[in-house]
């Protein structure tokens, strides 16, 4: 295989797996659990007086 | 706000942070101390006061390298130490090896404080430092991950959050990006020579230029955004999906992007043509992260209104947009024929530096400091609000000059006589820079002053008795 085939290839592998991650990152699948990580920035007392915050302007 | 919560049960290592973050505000003063003093030199060229160690040669690696590496590089220290921790929910791995950076780092700081203005320089910009020092970054660079890998190792929290996967990106490609462009033979203490030569020494030397600017300036401070804009905000980050892509987007583009340095330079002509495409293919991931971080404001832009913390962070994110765009178009070819060895760099250099990188830091430190020190706010909210500003009228000043003097300096290069001889000098294009020179001085001066009120306000807000300093109540 010549170098200019063996870029073509690594070209396609990347950009397959760059969709790969775009796919599994939007996948029902990851949402709760990105939620939860999501969350990880605020401790727990924080985020129970972030709940009744929201809970007030319903 | 949200600032004031200490009770997570874990016990953090918050020495190595107060430390760091205190070190920013002091090494941010120096290096832009020093920006202005050469930014007046260009003014007032007598000001070297025809001292050797004075001259702007001399100051200006002194400049860029204190910016750089002491006073923004402090800040990734003091807040990768600090978010780690915090969500990954465990105290940090090594607290000794911790240390060790602490001191390394402002070992290193000293020396290129000593060295640059004796005159000892490598000659690569941004990679000034002799080996000796070089030596020593890479003992303490590689001290550094493996604090910070192995408190992810040993994590309490499942997720790995995603600002550390930026704070992690910029740590590896730090290593690697100053491990491979300081490669020198050493001929005495004080100089040595690069291992590559010609046109591939160029191409190592903007690899690594452009990547410090990718993952140092851009990559680790994005790690600060993620964990500092959805805190002050109150609320987590708008899009978790979109910061996953933002990530692998961002590193995966960036370490194409470095040929743009070098347009019709002896570098490969398809070389200059990658380079150029990969910046522009770059604009995608920049402005996807700087959206979903304003975003995460959705729903409480009110917060703007009273928290001059969170303008800091929003607005830094507005120059990181700005820098974001402008720099793609620099980077094609036929707009760069006209901005390249112009002031227009600078402006734009500045735009990212003191827009975003330099307002980020010091949006995050308002955050910190307080935290850091068991108090709830900063000593005076009003101080903080006229530093916010300050630096946004200092920043504003800096770039519209540099752009107009930029512009007008590629114009008048490139002005031409019907006989093909050139319409101007260079001496002619230089003397009519003069006034924006003298508002790029005074937008310097701006910002510098912003910095001595926050240090006035961190020192009254260390020193300042328990409960003294309630955060203040949500409206």
């Amino acid at each position: 295989m010549d170098y200019g085939t063996f870029q073509g290839i690594l070209t396609i592998v990347v950009m397959v797996t760059f969709v790969g991650i775009f796919f599994w990152a939007y996948s029902k699948h990851s949402k709760s659990k990105f939620d939860e990580a999501a969350n990880l920035v605020f401790t727990e007392d924080e985020l129970a007086k972030m709940s009744k915050d929201s809970g007030d302007q319903k | 706000m949200m600032n004031h919560s200490q009770s997570t049960g874990a016990d953090y290592n918050y020495t190595i942070v107060r430390q760091f973050a205190l070190t920013t505000v002091l090494w941010g003063i120096v290096g832009m101390s020093v920006g202005v003093l050469i930014a007046a030199q260009l003014i007032w060229p007598q000001l070297n006061f025809d001292t050797p160690w004075l001259t702007y040669s001399r100051l200006r690696p002194l400049h860029t390298n204190a910016v750089i590496f002491a006073f923004g590089t402090s800040a990734l220290f003091a807040t990768s130490y600090y978010v780690v921790q915090r969500t990954c929910q465990i105290r940090l791995f090594a607290p000794k090896l911790a240390a060790f950076t602490f001191w390394g780092w402002q070992a290193v700081i000293i020396a290129a404080a000593i060295t640059l203005p004796m005159g000892f320089t490598q000659g690569k910009e941004y990679a000034e430092l002799e080996w000796p020092i070089d030596i020593a970054i890479a003992i303490i660079w590689v001290s550094y991950a493996i604090v910070f890998f192995g408190t992810i190792a040993k994590r309490t929290t499942s997720h790995i959050y995603v600002a550390n996967w930026f704070f992690g990106a910029f740590i590896i490609t730090v290593a690697v990006l100053h491990i491979v462009n300081s490669m020198a033979v050493p001929v005495s203490l004080f100089k040595s020579y690069s291992l590559y030569s010609g046109a591939v020494d160029a191409m190592v030397q903007w690899w690594y230029g452009h990547n410090a600017v990718g993952f140092l300036l851009t990559a680790g401070f994005l790690g600060m955004m993620y964990y500092f804009v959805p805190k002050q905000a109150g609320r987590p980050v708008y899009s978790y999906r979109l910061s996953i892509v933002h990530f692998w987007a961002l590193i995966a583009l960036y370490i194409w992007a470095g040929p743009h340095h070098l347009h019709y330079t002896a570098l490969p002509d398809w070389t200059q043509s990658l380079g150029m495409v990969m910046s522009l293919i770059l604009f995608a991931p920049s402005w996807g992260g700087m959206i979903n971080g304003i975003m995460t404001l959705s729903g409480a832009w009110h917060k703007l209104r009273t928290d001059p913390v969170l303008r800091f962070l929003v607005v830094s994110l507005s120059f990181y947009g700005m820098s974001t765009f402008e720099g793609p178009m620099m980077a094609i070819k036929t707009v760069n024929a006209l901005s390249h060895y112009t002031d227009w760099t600078i402006g734009h250099v500045h735009s990212g530096a003191l827009g975003w990188v330099a307002m980020v830091s010091i949006g995050s430190l308002y955050h910190l400091i307080p935290v850091l020190f068991g108090h709830g706010r900063m000593y005076s909210m009003k101080l903080v609000n006229v530093h916010f500003w300050l630096a946004t009228i200092g920043t504003v000043l800096y770039i519209v000059s540099m752009w107009i003097s930029g512009v007008m300096q590629g114009l008048m290069w490139r002005a031409v006589n019907s006989d093909g001889t050139l319409t101007y000098s260079f001496v002619e294009s230089l003397e009519a820079s003069y006034p924006f020179y003298f508002v790029r001085f005074i937008g310097g001066c701006f910002f510098l002053t912003g910095m001595f009120i926050m240090a006035y306000n961190v020192i009254k807000t260390v020193k300042a008795s328990k409960d003294s300093l309630p955060a203040i109540a949500e409206a």
